[in-house]
Protein backbone atom coordinates (compact mmCIF):
# COMPACT_ATOMS: atom_id res chain seq x y z
CA UNK A 1 0.00 0.00 0.00
CA UNK A 2 1.31 3.33 -0.99
CA UNK A 3 -0.52 6.47 -0.22
CA UNK A 4 0.44 9.48 -2.09
CA UNK A 5 -1.50 12.76 -1.00
CA UNK A 6 -1.13 16.62 -0.51
CA UNK A 7 -0.85 17.38 3.31
CA UNK A 8 -3.44 19.29 5.86
CA UNK A 9 -1.39 20.29 9.13
CA UNK A 10 -3.50 20.93 12.26
CA UNK A 11 -2.12 21.20 15.97
CA UNK A 12 -2.32 19.12 19.05
CA UNK A 13 -5.08 17.45 21.02
CA UNK A 14 -7.63 17.26 17.68
CA UNK A 15 -10.37 16.16 19.49
CA UNK A 16 -13.55 13.95 18.57
CA UNK A 17 -16.38 16.73 18.94
CA UNK A 18 -13.96 18.74 16.18
CA UNK A 19 -14.32 15.72 14.19
CA UNK A 20 -17.77 14.60 14.40
CA UNK A 21 -19.64 17.34 16.31
CA UNK A 22 -22.45 16.52 18.68
CA UNK A 23 -24.89 18.55 17.77
CA UNK A 24 -24.59 16.41 14.09
CA UNK A 25 -23.97 12.95 15.71
CA UNK A 26 -28.00 11.51 14.76
CA UNK A 27 -27.81 12.64 11.24
CA UNK A 28 -26.70 10.84 8.48
CA UNK A 29 -22.92 10.60 7.43
CA UNK A 30 -22.02 13.22 4.39
CA UNK A 31 -24.39 15.89 6.69
CA UNK A 32 -22.05 14.94 9.41
CA UNK A 33 -18.95 14.72 7.66
CA UNK A 34 -19.35 18.45 6.22
CA UNK A 35 -19.25 19.70 9.16
CA UNK A 36 -16.01 18.10 10.32
CA UNK A 37 -13.41 19.86 11.50
CA UNK A 38 -14.92 23.03 11.58
CA UNK A 39 -14.60 24.24 15.11
CA UNK A 40 -10.86 24.04 14.32
CA UNK A 41 -10.84 24.90 10.27
CA UNK A 42 -14.06 26.20 9.28
CA UNK A 43 -12.95 25.56 5.35
CA UNK A 44 -11.33 22.11 5.63
CA UNK A 45 -14.21 20.11 4.79
CA UNK A 46 -14.67 22.62 1.80
CA UNK A 47 -11.14 22.34 0.82
CA UNK A 48 -9.86 18.83 0.85
CA UNK A 49 -9.54 16.49 -1.71
CA UNK A 50 -9.83 12.80 -2.57
CA UNK A 51 -6.43 11.10 -1.74
CA UNK A 52 -5.38 14.19 1.03
CA UNK A 53 -3.81 13.45 4.25
CA UNK A 54 -4.29 14.72 7.28
CA UNK A 55 -1.04 15.76 9.62
CA UNK A 56 -1.69 16.71 13.22
CA UNK A 57 0.57 17.07 16.92
CA UNK A 58 -0.28 15.39 20.40
CA UNK A 59 -3.19 13.84 21.31
CA UNK A 60 -4.85 13.00 17.68
CA UNK A 61 -8.63 11.51 18.38
CA UNK A 62 -8.71 12.40 22.08
CA UNK A 63 -12.28 12.36 23.72
CA UNK A 64 -15.21 10.27 22.64
CA UNK A 65 -15.29 6.67 21.34
CA UNK A 66 -17.43 7.55 18.14
CA UNK A 67 -16.51 6.08 14.77
CA UNK A 68 -17.96 9.20 12.96
CA UNK A 69 -15.22 10.82 13.89
CA UNK A 70 -12.76 8.43 11.40
CA UNK A 71 -15.65 8.04 9.03
CA UNK A 72 -15.85 11.76 8.32
CA UNK A 73 -12.96 11.83 7.49
CA UNK A 74 -12.84 8.84 5.07
CA UNK A 75 -15.99 9.80 3.79
CA UNK A 76 -14.71 13.40 3.08
CA UNK A 77 -11.56 11.08 0.92
CA UNK A 78 -8.75 12.00 3.45
CA UNK A 79 -6.21 8.97 2.51
CA UNK A 80 -4.21 8.55 5.94
CA UNK A 81 -3.43 10.56 9.22
CA UNK A 82 -0.18 11.22 10.34
CA UNK A 83 0.34 12.34 13.94
CA UNK A 84 2.85 12.92 16.75
CA UNK A 85 0.68 10.84 18.90
CA UNK A 86 -2.71 9.43 19.04
CA UNK A 87 -5.71 9.00 21.30
CA UNK A 88 -6.01 5.39 21.97
CA UNK A 89 -9.54 4.74 20.71
CA UNK A 90 -9.57 6.81 17.79
CA UNK A 91 -5.76 4.97 16.53
CA UNK A 92 -7.85 1.27 16.82
CA UNK A 93 -10.82 2.89 15.76
CA UNK A 94 -9.41 4.72 12.00
CA UNK A 95 -7.00 1.18 11.48
CA UNK A 96 -9.62 -1.07 12.36
CA UNK A 97 -11.93 0.88 9.66
CA UNK A 98 -9.64 1.06 6.95
CA UNK A 99 -8.05 4.76 7.67
CA UNK A 100 -4.35 4.37 8.25
CA UNK A 101 -3.02 6.39 11.44
CA UNK A 102 0.64 6.60 11.78
CA UNK A 103 2.50 7.86 15.09
CA UNK A 104 5.46 9.67 13.22
CA UNK A 105 7.03 12.61 15.86
CA UNK A 106 9.62 13.15 13.59
CA UNK A 107 7.88 14.43 10.88
CA UNK A 108 8.48 17.84 9.41
CA UNK A 109 5.80 19.49 6.76
CA UNK A 110 4.38 22.54 5.92
CA UNK A 111 0.67 22.66 4.71
CA UNK A 112 0.19 21.62 1.16
CA UNK A 113 3.62 19.49 0.86
CA UNK A 114 3.47 16.09 -1.02
CA UNK A 115 3.72 13.07 1.29
CA UNK A 116 4.03 9.68 0.23
CA UNK A 117 2.96 7.29 2.99
CA UNK A 118 3.89 3.56 3.27
CA UNK A 119 1.80 2.67 6.39
CA UNK A 120 2.62 -1.18 6.48
CA UNK A 121 6.45 -0.33 6.30
CA UNK A 122 6.33 2.83 8.70
CA UNK A 123 7.65 4.99 6.08
CA UNK A 124 6.91 8.48 5.07
CA UNK A 125 8.46 10.28 2.25
CA UNK A 126 8.11 14.19 2.13
CA UNK A 127 7.76 14.84 -1.98
CA UNK A 128 7.89 18.23 -1.68
CA UNK A 129 11.12 18.59 0.88
CA UNK A 130 12.82 15.73 -0.17
CA UNK A 131 13.27 14.03 3.39
CA UNK A 132 12.23 11.06 4.79
CA UNK A 133 10.86 9.82 8.49
CA UNK A 134 10.02 6.52 10.17
CA UNK A 135 6.99 5.37 12.19
CA UNK A 136 6.15 4.29 15.22
CA UNK A 137 5.40 0.50 14.02
CA UNK A 138 1.64 -0.52 14.27
CA UNK A 139 0.97 -3.12 17.18
CA UNK A 140 1.08 -6.90 15.48
CA UNK A 141 -2.67 -7.33 15.72
CA UNK A 142 -3.44 -4.41 13.79
CA UNK A 143 -0.89 -4.89 11.07
CA UNK A 144 -3.14 -8.01 10.73
CA UNK A 145 -6.60 -6.39 10.32
CA UNK A 146 -4.81 -3.35 8.38
CA UNK A 147 -3.66 -6.42 6.01
CA UNK A 148 -7.19 -7.81 5.63
CA UNK A 149 -8.57 -4.70 4.64
CA UNK A 150 -10.28 -3.33 8.27
CA UNK A 151 -11.88 -5.17 10.82
CA UNK A 152 -15.22 -6.76 9.36
CA UNK A 153 -12.97 -8.31 6.55
CA UNK A 154 -10.81 -9.89 9.08
CA UNK A 155 -14.03 -10.93 10.94
CA UNK A 156 -15.31 -12.06 7.85
CA UNK A 157 -12.24 -14.22 6.92
CA UNK A 158 -11.97 -15.70 10.86
CA UNK A 159 -15.81 -17.07 10.96
CA UNK A 160 -15.49 -18.38 7.33
CA UNK A 161 -12.56 -20.47 8.84
CA UNK A 162 -14.18 -21.22 11.76
CA UNK A 163 -16.83 -22.59 9.61
CA UNK A 164 -14.77 -24.46 6.83
CA UNK A 165 -13.28 -26.00 10.07
CA UNK B 1 10.87 -10.52 41.05
CA UNK B 2 8.92 -7.77 41.65
CA UNK B 3 4.64 -8.04 42.29
CA UNK B 4 1.89 -7.52 39.97
CA UNK B 5 0.00 -4.63 39.81
CA UNK B 6 -3.62 -4.38 39.89
CA UNK B 7 -4.24 -4.26 36.28
CA UNK B 8 -1.46 -6.56 35.45
CA UNK B 9 -3.27 -9.23 37.79
CA UNK B 10 -6.96 -8.34 36.16
CA UNK B 11 -4.96 -8.64 32.33
CA UNK B 12 -3.36 -11.94 33.18
CA UNK B 13 -6.65 -13.60 34.71
CA UNK B 14 -8.50 -12.60 31.54
CA UNK B 15 -6.04 -13.80 29.70
CA UNK B 16 -5.03 -16.71 30.89
CA UNK B 17 -1.49 -16.49 31.23
CA UNK B 18 0.36 -16.68 34.73
CA UNK B 19 1.75 -13.17 34.82
CA UNK B 20 1.25 -10.15 31.99
CA UNK B 21 4.12 -7.25 31.48
CA UNK B 22 4.05 -3.67 30.40
CA UNK B 23 4.29 -3.74 26.49
CA UNK B 24 2.91 -7.25 25.86
CA UNK B 25 0.08 -8.06 23.51
CA UNK B 26 -2.66 -10.39 24.78
CA UNK B 27 -5.89 -11.75 23.99
CA UNK B 28 -8.39 -11.05 26.79
CA UNK B 29 -11.59 -13.05 26.93
CA UNK B 30 -14.80 -10.35 27.80
CA UNK B 31 -16.82 -10.78 31.14
CA UNK B 32 -19.27 -8.02 30.38
CA UNK B 33 -19.87 -6.07 27.24
CA UNK B 34 -21.88 -2.57 27.76
CA UNK B 35 -23.02 -0.20 24.71
CA UNK B 36 -25.45 2.81 24.64
CA UNK B 37 -27.75 3.82 22.15
CA UNK B 38 -25.16 6.05 20.46
CA UNK B 39 -22.68 3.62 19.43
CA UNK B 40 -24.54 0.16 20.00
CA UNK B 41 -27.31 -1.43 18.11
CA UNK B 42 -27.78 1.32 15.14
CA UNK B 43 -23.96 1.02 14.83
CA UNK B 44 -23.33 -3.12 15.04
CA UNK B 45 -26.54 -4.54 14.23
CA UNK B 46 -26.24 -4.70 10.38
CA UNK B 47 -22.38 -5.48 10.80
CA UNK B 48 -23.36 -8.60 12.86
CA UNK B 49 -26.49 -9.46 10.20
CA UNK B 50 -23.71 -9.26 6.86
CA UNK B 51 -21.22 -11.28 8.99
CA UNK B 52 -24.07 -14.22 10.04
CA UNK B 53 -23.09 -14.58 13.72
CA UNK B 54 -24.68 -14.36 16.63
CA UNK B 55 -23.89 -12.91 20.03
CA UNK B 56 -21.30 -14.79 21.56
CA UNK B 57 -23.00 -14.72 25.13
CA UNK B 58 -26.22 -12.37 25.87
CA UNK B 59 -25.68 -13.06 29.52
CA UNK B 60 -22.46 -10.44 28.98
CA UNK B 61 -24.15 -7.95 27.22
CA UNK B 62 -25.89 -5.19 28.58
CA UNK B 63 -27.23 -2.07 26.09
CA UNK B 64 -28.35 1.22 27.74
CA UNK B 65 -30.51 3.60 26.21
CA UNK B 66 -28.94 7.30 27.25
CA UNK B 67 -27.43 9.40 25.05
CA UNK B 68 -30.75 10.36 22.74
CA UNK B 69 -33.36 9.93 25.43
CA UNK B 70 -36.05 10.70 25.76
CA UNK B 71 -35.87 11.48 22.25
CA UNK B 72 -36.38 15.12 20.73
CA UNK B 73 -36.68 14.41 17.27
CA UNK B 74 -37.50 11.78 14.46
CA UNK B 75 -33.98 10.69 14.17
CA UNK B 76 -33.55 9.77 17.90
CA UNK B 77 -36.72 8.32 18.03
CA UNK B 78 -35.90 5.55 15.40
CA UNK B 79 -32.26 5.07 16.83
CA UNK B 80 -33.85 4.37 20.06
CA UNK B 81 -36.85 2.08 18.66
CA UNK B 82 -34.10 0.34 16.51
CA UNK B 83 -32.17 -0.10 20.12
CA UNK B 84 -35.19 -1.88 21.57
CA UNK B 85 -35.94 -4.06 18.96
CA UNK B 86 -32.40 -5.21 18.74
CA UNK B 87 -32.12 -5.72 22.35
CA UNK B 88 -35.30 -7.91 22.52
CA UNK B 89 -33.83 -9.81 19.87
CA UNK B 90 -30.79 -10.71 20.66
CA UNK B 91 -32.41 -11.45 24.80
CA UNK B 92 -29.83 -8.97 26.08
CA UNK B 93 -30.46 -6.88 28.77
CA UNK B 94 -31.47 -3.19 28.07
CA UNK B 95 -31.76 -0.42 30.37
CA UNK B 96 -34.04 2.09 28.32
CA UNK B 97 -34.02 5.52 29.43
CA UNK B 98 -33.28 5.02 33.46
CA UNK B 99 -30.26 6.44 33.72
CA UNK B 100 -26.66 7.27 31.98
CA UNK B 101 -24.58 3.79 31.41
CA UNK B 102 -21.96 4.05 33.57
CA UNK B 103 -24.02 5.31 36.23
CA UNK B 104 -26.44 2.19 35.54
CA UNK B 105 -23.34 -0.08 35.25
CA UNK B 106 -22.59 0.83 38.95
CA UNK B 107 -26.43 0.95 39.96
CA UNK B 108 -27.37 -2.67 39.55
CA UNK B 109 -23.84 -4.01 40.29
CA UNK B 110 -22.98 -5.82 36.92
CA UNK B 111 -18.93 -4.59 37.29
CA UNK B 112 -17.47 -6.93 39.92
CA UNK B 113 -14.21 -6.77 41.29
CA UNK B 114 -11.61 -8.37 39.24
CA UNK B 115 -13.68 -8.43 35.71
CA UNK B 116 -12.19 -7.38 32.17
CA UNK B 117 -15.39 -5.46 30.67
CA UNK B 118 -15.19 -3.24 27.44
CA UNK B 119 -17.79 -0.28 26.65
CA UNK B 120 -18.74 1.23 23.77
CA UNK B 121 -18.00 4.58 25.08
CA UNK B 122 -15.08 6.97 25.89
CA UNK B 123 -16.07 6.82 30.10
CA UNK B 124 -16.16 3.17 30.05
CA UNK B 125 -12.81 3.19 32.55
CA UNK B 126 -15.42 4.30 34.55
CA UNK B 127 -16.22 0.72 35.95
CA UNK B 128 -12.73 0.44 37.41
CA UNK B 129 -14.28 2.28 40.47
CA UNK B 130 -15.63 -1.13 40.90
CA UNK B 131 -11.58 -2.94 41.01
CA UNK B 132 -12.67 -4.03 37.22
CA UNK B 133 -10.44 -3.40 33.93
CA UNK B 134 -12.85 -1.53 31.61
CA UNK B 135 -11.96 0.07 28.33
CA UNK B 136 -13.63 1.99 25.80
CA UNK B 137 -13.57 1.08 21.92
CA UNK B 138 -15.56 2.20 19.10
CA UNK B 139 -18.87 0.22 17.45
CA UNK B 140 -16.51 -1.70 14.86
CA UNK B 141 -14.11 -3.70 18.30
CA UNK B 142 -18.05 -3.49 19.96
CA UNK B 143 -18.95 -5.90 17.09
CA UNK B 144 -15.59 -8.04 16.99
CA UNK B 145 -16.27 -8.30 20.59
CA UNK B 146 -20.21 -9.30 20.01
CA UNK B 147 -18.70 -12.17 17.54
CA UNK B 148 -15.69 -13.62 19.47
CA UNK B 149 -16.43 -12.69 23.21
CA UNK B 150 -12.46 -11.57 23.08
CA UNK B 151 -10.09 -8.72 22.02
CA UNK B 152 -6.59 -7.81 22.28
CA UNK B 153 -4.89 -5.28 24.72
CA UNK B 154 -1.47 -4.55 24.95
CA UNK B 155 -0.37 -4.49 28.60
CA UNK B 156 -0.43 -0.61 30.05
CA UNK B 157 2.50 0.30 32.35
CA UNK B 158 0.91 1.85 35.76
CA UNK B 159 0.70 5.33 36.92
CA UNK B 160 -0.09 5.09 40.61
CA UNK B 161 -1.99 7.96 41.94
CA UNK B 162 -1.53 8.30 45.76
CA UNK B 163 -3.79 10.51 47.26
CA UNK B 164 -2.84 11.87 50.67
CA UNK B 165 -4.83 13.49 53.66
CA UNK B 166 -9.04 13.61 53.08
CA UNK B 167 -10.10 16.37 50.68
CA UNK B 168 -11.61 19.91 52.08
CA UNK B 169 -14.93 20.51 52.95
CA UNK B 170 -16.46 21.81 49.24
CA UNK B 171 -13.72 19.57 46.98
CA UNK B 172 -14.59 16.94 45.22
CA UNK B 173 -13.58 13.89 43.00
CA UNK B 174 -13.89 16.44 39.90
CA UNK B 175 -11.55 18.82 41.26
CA UNK B 176 -8.57 16.15 41.62
CA UNK B 177 -9.13 15.18 38.52
CA UNK B 178 -9.17 18.71 36.74
CA UNK B 179 -5.88 19.22 38.80
CA UNK B 180 -4.55 15.78 37.73
CA UNK B 181 -5.75 16.65 33.96
CA UNK B 182 -3.61 20.54 34.20
CA UNK B 183 -0.84 18.73 36.04
CA UNK B 184 -0.28 15.21 33.66
CA UNK B 185 -1.36 16.60 30.85
CA UNK B 186 -4.31 14.26 28.16
CA UNK B 187 -1.65 12.37 26.63
CA UNK B 188 -1.28 9.25 29.27
CA UNK B 189 -1.79 6.74 26.73
CA UNK B 190 0.92 4.80 27.88
CA UNK B 191 -0.66 3.92 30.89
CA UNK B 192 -3.34 2.40 33.29
CA UNK B 193 -4.14 4.79 36.13
CA UNK B 194 -4.26 3.33 39.78
CA UNK B 195 -6.04 5.54 42.68
CA UNK B 196 -4.93 5.15 46.08
CA UNK B 197 -4.45 6.49 49.55
CA UNK B 198 -6.58 8.20 51.93
CA UNK B 199 -8.38 10.47 49.96
CA UNK B 200 -9.53 7.75 48.14
CA UNK B 201 -10.59 5.09 50.51
CA UNK B 202 -12.84 7.55 52.07
CA UNK B 203 -14.50 7.98 48.87
CA UNK B 204 -18.31 6.84 47.83
CA UNK B 205 -18.34 4.46 45.21
CA UNK B 206 -20.36 7.77 42.94
CA UNK B 207 -16.91 9.90 43.51
CA UNK B 208 -14.49 7.18 42.76
CA UNK B 209 -16.64 6.70 39.44
CA UNK B 210 -15.27 10.39 38.94
CA UNK B 211 -11.75 9.55 39.06
CA UNK B 212 -12.30 6.19 36.68
CA UNK B 213 -14.10 7.78 34.35
CA UNK B 214 -12.14 11.26 33.37
CA UNK B 215 -8.93 8.95 33.13
CA UNK B 216 -10.19 8.94 29.88
CA UNK B 217 -9.27 12.87 30.03
CA UNK B 218 -5.63 11.88 30.82
CA UNK B 219 -5.77 9.88 27.81
CA UNK B 220 -5.15 6.44 29.95
CA UNK B 221 -6.05 3.25 29.16
CA UNK B 222 -8.35 2.73 31.91
CA UNK B 223 -8.28 3.67 35.36
CA UNK B 224 -8.53 1.40 38.66
CA UNK B 225 -9.64 1.38 42.34
CA UNK B 226 -8.64 -1.56 44.29
CA UNK B 227 -11.81 -3.16 45.42
CA UNK B 228 -12.19 -2.51 49.43
CA UNK B 229 -15.21 -2.84 52.56
CA UNK B 230 -16.87 0.32 50.21
CA UNK B 231 -16.93 -1.77 47.42
CA UNK B 232 -18.42 -4.71 48.28
CA UNK B 233 -20.61 -2.79 50.45
CA UNK B 234 -22.32 -1.04 47.13
CA UNK B 235 -22.41 -4.50 45.85
CA UNK B 236 -24.28 -5.77 48.39
CA UNK B 237 -26.60 -3.03 48.05
CA UNK B 238 -27.41 -3.36 44.18
CA UNK B 239 -28.56 -6.68 44.90
CA UNK B 240 -24.99 -8.52 42.92
CA UNK B 241 -22.47 -9.69 46.45
CA UNK B 242 -19.46 -10.42 45.14
CA UNK B 243 -18.70 -14.06 45.77
CA UNK B 244 -14.30 -13.87 45.02
CA UNK B 245 -11.82 -12.97 47.17
CA UNK B 246 -11.55 -9.34 46.93
CA UNK B 247 -8.42 -9.07 48.67
CA UNK B 248 -6.89 -10.97 45.49
CA UNK B 249 -7.99 -7.56 43.39
CA UNK B 250 -5.26 -5.08 44.89
CA UNK B 251 -1.38 -4.61 43.90
CA UNK B 252 0.93 -6.49 45.81
CA UNK B 253 3.02 -4.63 48.11
CA UNK B 254 5.98 -4.95 46.10
CA UNK B 255 4.56 -4.00 42.52
CA UNK B 256 6.79 -1.82 40.59
CA UNK B 257 4.84 1.91 39.15
CA UNK B 258 6.22 2.92 36.19
CA UNK B 259 5.15 6.24 37.53
CA UNK B 260 4.18 7.82 40.46
CA UNK B 261 2.36 11.01 41.30
CA UNK B 262 1.16 12.42 45.23
CA UNK B 263 -1.75 14.26 45.14
CA UNK B 264 -1.95 16.63 48.51
CA UNK B 265 -5.55 16.09 49.05
CA UNK B 266 -5.81 18.25 51.85
CA UNK B 267 -4.70 21.33 50.83
CA UNK B 268 -6.46 20.92 47.24
CA UNK B 269 -8.65 24.10 46.33
CA UNK B 270 -11.59 23.69 43.60
CA UNK B 271 -10.25 23.94 40.71
CA UNK B 272 -12.12 25.17 37.42
CA UNK B 273 -11.05 24.06 33.71
CA UNK B 274 -10.89 27.09 31.31
CA UNK B 275 -12.49 27.05 27.50
CA UNK B 276 -11.53 24.25 25.71
CA UNK B 277 -9.76 21.65 27.30
CA UNK B 278 -9.87 19.72 31.26
CA UNK B 279 -5.97 20.79 30.62
CA UNK B 280 -6.49 24.28 31.27
CA UNK B 281 -7.51 23.89 34.51
CA UNK B 282 -6.74 25.95 37.55
CA UNK B 283 -7.41 26.62 41.21
CA UNK B 284 -11.11 28.39 41.25
CA UNK B 285 -8.83 31.31 43.25
CA UNK B 286 -7.41 31.74 39.37
CA UNK B 287 -10.50 32.06 37.72
CA UNK B 288 -11.48 35.45 36.12
CA UNK B 289 -13.44 37.61 38.44
CA UNK B 290 -15.65 38.75 35.56
CA UNK B 291 -17.07 35.66 33.31
CA UNK B 292 -20.47 36.04 33.36
CA UNK B 293 -22.22 33.00 33.49
CA UNK B 294 -25.49 32.13 30.94
CA UNK B 295 -25.96 28.94 31.85
CA UNK B 296 -24.64 26.35 34.49
CA UNK B 297 -25.09 22.54 33.72
CA UNK B 298 -25.55 20.05 36.46
CA UNK B 299 -25.63 16.31 34.25
CA UNK B 300 -23.39 14.03 33.06
CA UNK B 301 -22.28 10.56 34.10
CA UNK B 302 -19.39 12.89 35.89
CA UNK B 303 -21.41 15.19 37.54
CA UNK B 304 -25.21 14.51 38.09
CA UNK B 305 -25.56 11.63 40.09
CA UNK B 306 -26.90 11.42 43.95
CA UNK B 307 -23.86 12.62 45.44
CA UNK B 308 -23.13 15.60 43.28
CA UNK B 309 -26.84 16.54 43.39
CA UNK B 310 -26.45 16.99 47.29
CA UNK B 311 -23.02 18.66 46.58
CA UNK B 312 -25.30 21.36 44.44
CA UNK B 313 -27.80 21.32 47.14
CA UNK B 314 -25.63 21.96 50.12
CA UNK B 315 -24.49 25.09 48.35
CA UNK B 316 -27.84 26.17 46.72
CA UNK B 317 -29.87 25.41 50.43
CA UNK B 318 -31.76 28.78 50.50
CA UNK B 319 -30.35 30.65 48.08
CA UNK B 320 -31.17 31.82 44.38
CA UNK B 321 -30.07 31.34 41.13
CA UNK B 322 -28.53 34.58 39.75
CA UNK B 323 -30.74 36.67 37.01
CA UNK B 324 -29.79 36.48 33.95
CA UNK B 325 -28.19 32.91 34.41
CA UNK B 326 -30.35 29.80 34.27
CA UNK B 327 -29.48 26.46 36.42
CA UNK B 328 -30.23 23.15 34.07
CA UNK B 329 -30.05 19.99 36.28
CA UNK B 330 -30.32 16.82 34.51
CA UNK B 331 -29.82 13.73 37.40
CA UNK B 332 -27.85 10.73 36.30
CA UNK B 333 -31.11 8.23 36.59
CA UNK B 334 -34.45 8.05 37.41
CA UNK B 335 -33.32 5.74 40.86
CA UNK B 336 -31.28 8.77 42.15
CA UNK B 337 -33.69 11.64 40.94
CA UNK B 338 -36.52 9.33 43.20
CA UNK B 339 -34.32 9.49 46.01
CA UNK B 340 -33.42 13.34 46.10
CA UNK B 341 -37.03 13.54 45.72
CA UNK B 342 -37.53 11.40 48.52
CA UNK B 343 -34.68 12.94 50.58
CA UNK B 344 -35.36 16.68 49.63
CA UNK B 345 -32.56 17.53 47.91
CA UNK B 346 -34.79 17.46 44.60
CA UNK B 347 -36.96 20.24 46.09
CA UNK B 348 -33.70 22.37 47.69
CA UNK B 349 -32.46 22.40 43.91
CA UNK B 350 -35.85 23.38 42.41
CA UNK B 351 -36.89 26.07 45.13
CA UNK B 352 -33.25 27.60 44.24
CA UNK B 353 -34.69 27.81 40.28
CA UNK B 354 -33.21 25.30 39.10
CA UNK B 355 -34.85 24.03 36.11
CA UNK B 356 -35.05 20.09 35.98
CA UNK B 357 -34.30 18.07 32.75
CA UNK B 358 -35.18 14.64 31.50
CA UNK B 359 -32.47 11.78 32.89
CA UNK B 360 -29.60 10.93 29.90
CA UNK B 361 -27.24 12.59 28.63
CA UNK B 362 -28.82 15.35 27.08
CA UNK B 363 -26.92 18.40 26.72
CA UNK B 364 -22.90 17.42 27.92
CA UNK B 365 -22.69 15.47 24.36
CA UNK B 366 -24.70 18.60 22.82
CA UNK B 367 -27.50 15.38 22.06
CA UNK B 368 -30.11 17.25 24.32
CA UNK B 369 -31.94 19.88 25.86
CA UNK B 370 -29.66 22.24 27.28
CA UNK B 371 -27.51 23.12 24.50
CA UNK B 372 -26.09 26.57 23.67
CA UNK B 373 -26.06 29.42 21.05
CA UNK B 374 -22.85 31.54 19.58
CA UNK B 375 -21.11 33.89 22.16
CA UNK B 376 -22.99 31.95 25.14
CA UNK B 377 -20.80 30.76 28.79
CA UNK B 378 -21.53 27.38 30.41
CA UNK B 379 -20.29 26.23 33.72
CA UNK B 380 -21.12 22.69 33.58
CA UNK B 381 -20.02 19.47 36.12
CA UNK B 382 -19.72 17.24 32.89
CA UNK B 383 -16.02 15.80 31.91
CA UNK B 384 -14.78 17.65 28.72
CA UNK B 385 -15.42 20.73 27.67
CA UNK B 386 -13.95 20.52 24.29
CA UNK B 387 -14.76 22.94 21.77
CA UNK B 388 -18.42 22.86 19.86
CA UNK B 389 -19.42 19.57 22.43
CA UNK B 390 -22.20 21.25 23.98
CA UNK B 391 -23.62 23.12 21.23
CA UNK B 392 -22.36 26.19 18.96
CA UNK B 393 -18.28 26.23 18.75
CA UNK B 394 -18.63 29.78 19.66
CA UNK B 395 -19.78 28.94 22.97
CA UNK B 396 -17.52 29.16 25.80
CA UNK B 397 -17.89 26.38 28.36
CA UNK B 398 -16.16 25.86 31.66
CA UNK B 399 -15.62 22.64 33.60
CA UNK B 400 -15.98 22.59 37.61
CA UNK B 401 -17.43 20.22 40.28
CA UNK B 402 -21.76 20.51 41.05
CA UNK B 403 -20.30 22.28 44.05
CA UNK B 404 -18.62 25.30 42.00
CA UNK B 405 -21.13 24.98 39.35
CA UNK B 406 -24.16 25.75 41.65
CA UNK B 407 -21.97 28.33 43.59
CA UNK B 408 -21.59 29.87 39.64
CA UNK B 409 -25.25 29.54 39.74
CA UNK B 410 -25.86 31.68 42.39
CA UNK B 411 -23.16 34.49 41.47
CA UNK B 412 -23.81 34.67 38.05
CA UNK B 413 -19.76 34.57 37.47
CA UNK B 414 -17.45 32.05 38.26
CA UNK B 415 -17.71 31.32 42.27
CA UNK B 416 -15.56 29.52 44.85
CA UNK B 417 -18.28 26.83 46.56
CA UNK B 418 -16.01 27.24 50.02
CA UNK B 419 -17.59 30.85 50.77
CA UNK B 420 -21.46 29.20 50.82
CA UNK B 421 -20.36 26.30 52.99
CA UNK B 422 -18.96 28.18 56.00
S1 LIG C 1 -23.17 11.82 30.17
FE1 LIG C 1 -21.69 12.66 28.72
S2 LIG C 1 -19.74 11.70 29.26
FE2 LIG C 1 -21.36 10.50 30.25
S3 LIG C 1 -21.82 8.82 28.82
FE3 LIG C 1 -23.25 10.50 28.37
S4 LIG C 1 -22.25 11.72 26.76
FE4 LIG C 1 -20.68 10.41 27.68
Amino acid sequence: MILRGRCHVFGDQVDTDALAPGPYMRKPLPELASHCLEAVDPRFAREVQRGDIVVAGRGFGIGSSREQAVQALLHLGVAAVVATSFARIFYRNALNLGLPALACPALVVRAGDELEVRPQQGEIENLSQGTRFACEPIPAPLLAVVAAGGLMPWLEARLAARRGA
Amino acid sequence: MAGATLAEKILARASGQPRVRPGQIVTCAVDLLMMHDSGGPRRVAQRLAQLGARVWDPEKVVVVSDHFVPATDLDGAEILALTRRWAREQGVRHYDGVGICHVVLQEHGHVQPGMFCVGGDSHSPSGGAAGAYMVGVGATEVTGVLVTGEIWIKVPQTLRIDCAGRLGAGVSAKDVMLHLCARLGMNNDAFVVEYAGEAVAALSMSERLVLCNMAAELGAETGLVAPDATTLAALSEAGRPFAGDAGAWRSDDDARFDARVVVDAAALPPQVAAPHSPAHSDSVECAPRGVRIDQAYIGACTGAKLSDLRMAAAVLAGRKVAAGTRLLIAPASTAMTAQAAAEGTLATLTEAGAILLPTGCGACAGMGAGMLAAGETCIASTARNFKGRMGSAEAQVWLGSPYTVAASAVKGRIADPREFLA
